[in-house]
């Protein structure tokens, strides 16, 4: 940013300044860098207005949709027609009200939080073994990426046929260890469970990327000085890595939870937030109450949506005040 | 000589490691060469000793329209996202407009959006407007998803970009769209590739937009021909498993072509270097 102004502004020498003859000249320069200044404010707001003019279109609207949905009473034919009557917070009593709330907000919970302990510490923990740099190890770490990089209607439809009760792998690798086979996405009781499993999966590249590039700014030299004085490679991990990678690990921690609270597609896919809701989370609950039967609840749907969107700012307001604060 | 054997351990590990993470991708290859009447075989047979192609010749018989519409909506998808996000990116990094800051801000926020939240807002809207089971209007939609984080990738590339050769162009007699264009952009190439390979991926993969805007459209993407096939015969699990392998084509290639692309897609603006 610094480097761009150089360009812009000439710099006054102190003599043009001070000198009487250079006032008409001066003033006279001083309006055109004026008039250019403004210009080149107009040029930037030329660039910005189709960004401007789409998320106003594109974003902002839906959202205003959405928020309006949420505050009315529609039924279908109100929503196709438009005049559905205004119904302040009565969608959001509804929804608070009703007996899946209470086990959507805690399926959501779980599966944010034990899903991001585990990409978490899996991701730490796979890129210091990375960060030894032995032979292979990029190769390795790229090949890492794949399940991130998968269209998650693909992984989800190989986890479904993995999870299989009757013909899956995962039952026969039980078999194999004589453990009795599992009913993963059938049964209420492993349902949520299942679904935390494929998501730990993708979930972990992620996590061992911005790990392992947060590890590359830790000097060698610690290393080198805590092995001369005899630390062990735990006590190296304890005394320096950790503490040192804790900024990384805050926006890493706090970015995994903004996406994993909205994960939809997954649990859709695998469960559609079933059996019995076992494993709906308030992101397939909003959907399934204005996407999932013939008669769609959209007040109630979006209703649900507000609540997470609230839910993810939160969160999120977080992520940008850490963030911010380790810039400056 | 210890340190070597130590570092070949590493290696061996470092495999093993690998395997494990990727044995969903390689069960995923298997059951799509395995024959019908083996698929539920007890035990399954891990290596497929008699692969067969019927699963591919589902995919070749059912599911080349859907493949080329996921290819046309990721292609519009990558050019509306750079339209939108080039220009932007290089007003934020060098034009210091008014409200700058704000709408960095607001960028950030609009990633943290939940997608089912926007699906059904655009429902609405695409309703109203007739716009519901168009091509065209799932790149709007799934446009929304990399425009954000476009904009972020530019901003932060074309800072970095030196005032001198803006200046330079600036006395040569070009205006700023000139320098934009001919300067600007040719040097911001790794930013480009890296917008374009996201946006593209995040538009072939998309999946809530598809099934909320565009369930009965005559082009419908390959991840509904997917969701179709394990809602309709969820008995062939070689044809679904093959169309899985081949949606995966896209993802494969861009790990091979561009993988520090991806890598410093992953780690923008969540880390400051």
């Amino acid at each position: 940013m610094t480097t761009a102004r150089v360009g812009h502004r000439p710099p006054r020498s102190p003599a043009a300044r001070s000198g009487a003859a250079g006032t008409a000249e001066e003033a006279e320069a001083r309006a055109l860098r004026r008039r250019r200044r403004l210009r080149s404010r107009l040029t930037a707001l030329a660039f910005l207005a189709p960004l401007a003019v789409y998320l106003g279109a594109f974003y902002v609207y839906p959202l205003y949709r959405n928020l309006d949905l949420s505050l009315r009473d529609y039924t279908v034919r109100s929503f196709v027609a438009g005049d559905a009557p205004f119904s302040g917070w009565d969608n959001f009593r509804t929804v608070l009200d009703d007996p899946t709330f209470g086990p959507a907000l805690r399926h959501t919970m779980l599966f944010t939080f034990v899903s991001i302990a585990f990409q978490y510490v899996l991701g730490l923990a796979l890129a210091v073994f990375f960060n030894r740099h032995f032979r292979l190890a990029g190769t390795l770490r790229a090949l890492f990426l794949i399940p991130w990089l998968l269209p998650l209607i693909v992984s989800a439809s190989t986890w479904s046929w993995m999870f299989n009760s009757e013909s899956g792998v995962i039952n026969y690798a039980l078999h194999l260890v004589g453990a009795s086979p599992v009913d993963w996405l059938t049964s209420p009781d492993w349902a949520l469970t299942s679904v935390v499993i494929a998501n730990i999966w993708i979930g972990i590249p992620f996590n061992l990327v911005i790990l392992y590039s947060g590890l590359q700014n830790i000097p060698a030299e610690l290393y080198e000085a805590a092995s001369l004085d005899g630390a062990s490679a735990w006590q190296q991990f304890r005394r320096i890595t950790f503490p040192l990678l804790r900024p990384v690990s805050a926006i890493t921690l706090l970015l995994g939870l903004v996406y994993t609270l909205k994960v939809f597609d997954l649990i859709w896919i695998m469960t559609k937030g079933g059996p019995d809701d076992s494993s709906s989370t308030l992101a397939t609950w909003s959907y399934q109450l204005g996407f999932g039967s013939l008669l769609p609840k959209f007040g109630p749907g979006a209703a649900v949506g507000n609540i997470l969107i609230l839910i993810a700012l939160v969160f999120g307001l977080l992520y940008i005040r850490v963030q911010r604060r380790q810039e400056a | 000589m210890k340190s070597r054997t130590g570092k070949r351990r590493y290696t061996v590990i470092g495999l093993l490691l690998t395997a494990v993470m990727l044995f969903p991708v390689y069960w995923m290859i298997n059951v799509s060469l395995t024959p019908q009447q083996d698929m539920r075989k007890d035990p399954p047979d891990l290596l497929p000793l008699h692969p067969t192609f019927e699963g591919y010749r589902a995919v070749l018989d059912d599911q080349m329209p859907y493949l080329g519409t996921s290819l046309l909506i990721g292609l519009g998808t990558v050019a509306l996202t750079l339209l939108l996000a080039a220009p932007a990116g290089y007003a934020l990094a060098k034009l210091r407009p008014f409200g700058g800051g704000a709408l960095g801000l607001a960028l950030l926020v609009a990633q943290m959006i939940p997608g089912i939240v926007m699906a059904m807002g655009f429902y609405g809207i695409f309703l109203d407007l007739g716009l519901l089971n168009s091509w065209w209007g799932l790149i709007v939609a799934d446009s929304t998803i990399a425009v954000p984080f476009g904009v972020m990738i530019f901003t932060a590339f074309m800072s970095g970009i030196p005032g001198e050769l803006i200046a330079a162009s600036r006395i040569d007699g070009a205006g700023t769209f000139r320098t934009f264009w001919s300067v600007v952009l040719p040097v911001s190439r790794n930013a480009l590739v890296t917008v374009s390979l996201f946006s593209f991926l995040w538009a072939w993969s998309d999946f809530v937009f598809a099934n909320t805007l565009d369930s009965g459209g005559d082009l419908r993407p390959i991840t509904l021909g997917i969701y179709k096939y394990i809602g309709n015969n969820n008995q062939e699990w070689n044809a679904i498993m093959a169309t899985a392998v081949v949606a995966s084509v896209p993802a494969a290639v861009l790990l091979v072509l561009a993988q520090r692309y991806v890598a410093a897609g992953v780690t923008a603006g969540a880390v400051k270097d």
